[in-house]
């Protein structure tokens, strides 16, 4: 049966087609969609865990129990994952245990562009690398049969483009294998003395699985006529397919290692060889590490964001772009905003009003950066934002207290720790938790919190109040952050109490289909409205201003009454 | 023979859901379909674009410059800003309906007069007010559907082809009024 799919819902298709028993996540674009999609197969056991580093935890424990098991993160959520990584990959696996791992190249949106091919390459964990949907699904079967039979963790290396794109899938039935737990402490637990041992096979893993490389079926060489030959590798092939159709192709499925001799023979071929692969130079310098010369790569080909079958038609053939400049104009720029009706822009506007150095976090709220509140001064990784609101403070020569935001999702994700280190530490802080009651950005997860599983189970809701004083806050307060004027007299007096302090700005995120709320629609009265523009300050989509005249867009407006708060002439009324 | 359809508005307009619809129709009349998606911090209020492409064999998910052959834009501003996409010999569709950014919406930049500049370009464009089929059915969210409608009328399926195709990806409580919505996009 043929079907258009998702890549993550085929990498989804492919972990059902290969009976995984247990998968356990944290979302992050583009990656959420596949342990979503996993949810739906009753089969299969999904969850989401806090994070990266446990999610992965609980799959390396379902491997060794002798099932075969997955968990899937964006390339940022590698890193939080990167300690059991480095080690599962000494302590080898049970059953199959994959890593679906999505790179995000252009940053639609992440905060770095990595590669984790040179994580994988670091770990020395095989990377398998699908190019299409159907690729998604028959790559992740791979993935677990190459894991069985290296005993080794594989990564299944997403982009956003393969993750995000739809193409047509031909499903399979389901296989089924056998499963066994056997002690094995020699195996398993990795202190030093059977750590040294362990690495030892690690490391003749690596020589079986470079010898495999050179006839794995996920390798191919596609024959052309060009005097040129190319090799590339995930949505790059496709690229190059479109730009260069009767090219001489080596395409590359398992990317880590990379087969010497295939590569060799390849090259040996052609006077001229193109590499071409997004973000860094991964196949390249191997290649050049080979002693190959007659190759290009970034010297020709950018380091930095997506490529697209027309650069490639540009750099090699000389095409020159589709000159288009059908515009004389410049056009206003559409940035992303805070939702009409989000419960951070009160406390935003607050922040703004008070005026403090403040530290951001991973999250819609990330957004409180732009115009119009300009409201936070840092963004690095998730639960960053409270460390570095602790090192402000001790950095300051006046015992200056910061603010630190953050929402719920990602308190708990890795912003407990930084709490508790700033309690420990005597800091001078100010901790906003932005309590949504969900995951936001990534588009309505749930998580300790919301007192429901992925599978929308109700169980036990972690009670954040309690575990702030639990970790020795003594200060530690609910609002509301529609609350403007009440919110900016808190702020002030937390900033004037010494110690770590927290307010939980607590408002369900207004597009969760679980807080739907009975509109009362805000209108303008002309008549009142005196055109001050206090109302285009909170920076509400549903709010515009046209040739002086002040509107509400109905079908926007979320009816949180923030606009009426701020209106001094009590221009903005109730929709009876 | 390969077609590019980009379709482009502000996220939240219901973007996806249309261009699934659109690539479960072309797949069930035994083309290739490609989809690429931009999710999300352009989910946010941002600019969302969504990359259509069917045909006998499709490598590339993206669609470049000049080589849209319809642009489908929720928004007016939106429709303008990918005009480069579009194929000289393409037809923009555009919905007659503004969300002002927040760049104009503070003041810093005008929203441009969007006609004005699409007829001194003299391009191919159609404006359609989807606007006034969500207030016949007295809903926002059926705006992508009555576009699917109106562009229906571009293709020699039948009509039980995307009936179909809208069944099968739309829950089954807002099935009749998403129907409701593509029989009054068609008459548009």
């Amino acid at each position: 049966m043929k079907k258009l799919m998702l890549g993550n819902e085929a990498v989804a298709r492919g972990c059902y087609e290969a009976s995984v028993k247990v998968v356990s996540s944290y979302p992050g674009t583009p990656s959420t969609e596949i342990t979503e999609y996993i949810a739906k197969y009753d089969d299969i056991y999904s969850e989401w865990a806090p994070n990266e580093k446990v999610a992965l935890e609980v799959a390396i424990g379902a491997s060794i129990y002798g099932k075969r098991a997955l968990s899937c993160m964006k390339h940022v959520g590698l890193n939080v994952a990167a300690d059991p990584l480095f080690t599962v990959s000494y302590t080898g696996i049970n059953k199959g245990l994959v890593l679906a791992v999505a790179d995000d190249p252009g940053m639609h949106s992440s905060q770095n562009e990595q590669d984790t091919r040179m994580i994988a390459k670091a770990a020395k964990v095989p990377i398998v690398e699908p190019s299409d949907s159907d690729e998604c699904r028959r790559f992740v079967k791979f993935a677990f049969k190459l894991s069985e039979m290296y005993d080794t963790p594989v990564i299944l290396r997403l982009t956003t483009r393969v993750s995000h794109s739809q193409s047509i899938v031909e499903l399979e039935d389901r296989e089924d294998y056998q499963s066994e737990y056997i002690k094995d402490i020699s195996k398993y637990v990795m202190m030093p003395a059977m750590a040294r041992k362990r690495h030892i096979f690690v490391e003749e893993r690596e020589k079986l699985l470079s010898e495999f490389a050179n006839n794995c079926e996920l390798n191919r060489i596609e024959k052309g006529d060009t005097s040129f030959g190319i090799i590339t590798s995930g949505i790059s092939y496709q690229y190059v397919k479109e730009a260069i159709p009767n090219a001489w192709i080596l395409k590359l499925g398992l990317v880590n290692p990379l087969p010497q001799k295939l590569i060799k023979d390849f090259c040996n071929k052609f006077e001229k060889v193109y590499i071409i692969e997004e973000l860094d130079p991964f196949i390249e310098n191997y290649v050049r590490s080979l002693g190959i010369t007659n190759v290009h790569g970034k010297d020709i080909f950018p380091l930095c964001g997506e490529y697209s079958a027309q650069l490639i038609k540009k750099v090699i053939l000389g095409v020159e772009d589709n000159k288009c400049d059908k515009l004389s104009i410049e056009l206003p720029i559409r940035t992303p905003v805070l939702c009409p009706g989000c419960p951070h822009r009160g406390i935003f506007y607050a922040i703004k009003k008070v005026g403090t150095i403040t530290t951001g976090d991973i999250g819609c709220y990330t957004l409180g950066a732009l115009k119009p509140f300009e409201a936070i001064d840092t963004c690095v990784c998730m639960g960053a934002s409270i460390g570095m609101a602790h090192g402000i403070n001790k950095a300051s020569d006046n015992n200056e207290k910061a603010v630190a935001v953050i929402g719920d999702s990602t308190f708990i994700h890795s912003g407990i720790t930084g709490l508790i280190n700033a309690v420990y530490n005597k800091s001078n802080l100010l901790l906003i938790i932005l309590d949504n009651s969900t995951t936001g950005m990534t588009g309505h997860q749930e998580h300790p919190a919301t007192g429901f599983t992925i599978k929308n189970e109700p169980t036990y809701m972690l009670n954040i109040v309690e575990l702030c004083k639990t970790v020795g806050v003594d200060n530690v307060d609910v609002i509301d952050p529609y609350n403007i004027n009440e919110n900016v007299e808190k702020i002030k007096k937390s900033l004037e109490t010494k110690g770590v302090s927290v307010l939980i700005a607590k408002a369900p995120c207004r597009l969760h289909k679980r807080f739907r709320i009975d509109k009362k629609i805000r209108q303008v009265d002309n008549k009142k409205c005196k055109n001050c523009k206090m109302c285009l300050s909170i920076g509400c989509p549903a709010i515009s201003n046209k040739d002086g005249i002040i509107k509400i867009d109905e079908n926007l407006c979320f009816s949180c009454g923030l606009c009426q708060s701020v209106c001094k002439f009590g221009a903005i009324i109730t929709k009876e | 023979m390969t077609k590019s359809i980009l379709v482009v508005g502000v996220g939240g307009q219901g973007n996806l859901l249309l261009s699934r619809i659109l690539g479960d129709v072309f797949l069930s009349k035994g083309f290739d379909v490609k989809i690429s998606e931009v999710h999300g911090m352009a989910q946010r209020g941002g600019s969302v674009v969504t990359y259509v492409k069917f045909g006998e064999k499709i490598y590339s998910p993206l669609i470049e410059k000049n080589e849209a052959d319809f642009i489908l834009a929720f928004e007016k501003l939106e429709g303008l800003r990918w005009i480069d996409y579009l194929k000289d010999d393409g037809v923009l569709i555009l919905n007659d309906y503004e969300i002002p950014p927040m760049s104009v919406i503070s003041g810093i930049s005008k929203y441009p007069d969007v006609i004005s500049i699409l007829e001194k370009q003299n391009l191919n464009y159609k404006l359609v007010d989807l606007n006034s089929v969500v207030n016949k059915l007295n809903s926002s969210r059926v705006m992508n559907i009555a576009l699917l409608g109106y562009f229906s009328k571009y293709f020699d399926f039948s009509e039980q082809d995307w009936i179909d195709a809208i069944k099968r990806n739309i829950k089954e409580k807002f099935i009749d009024i998403n129907l409701k919505a593509f029989s009054f996009g068609k008459e548009l």
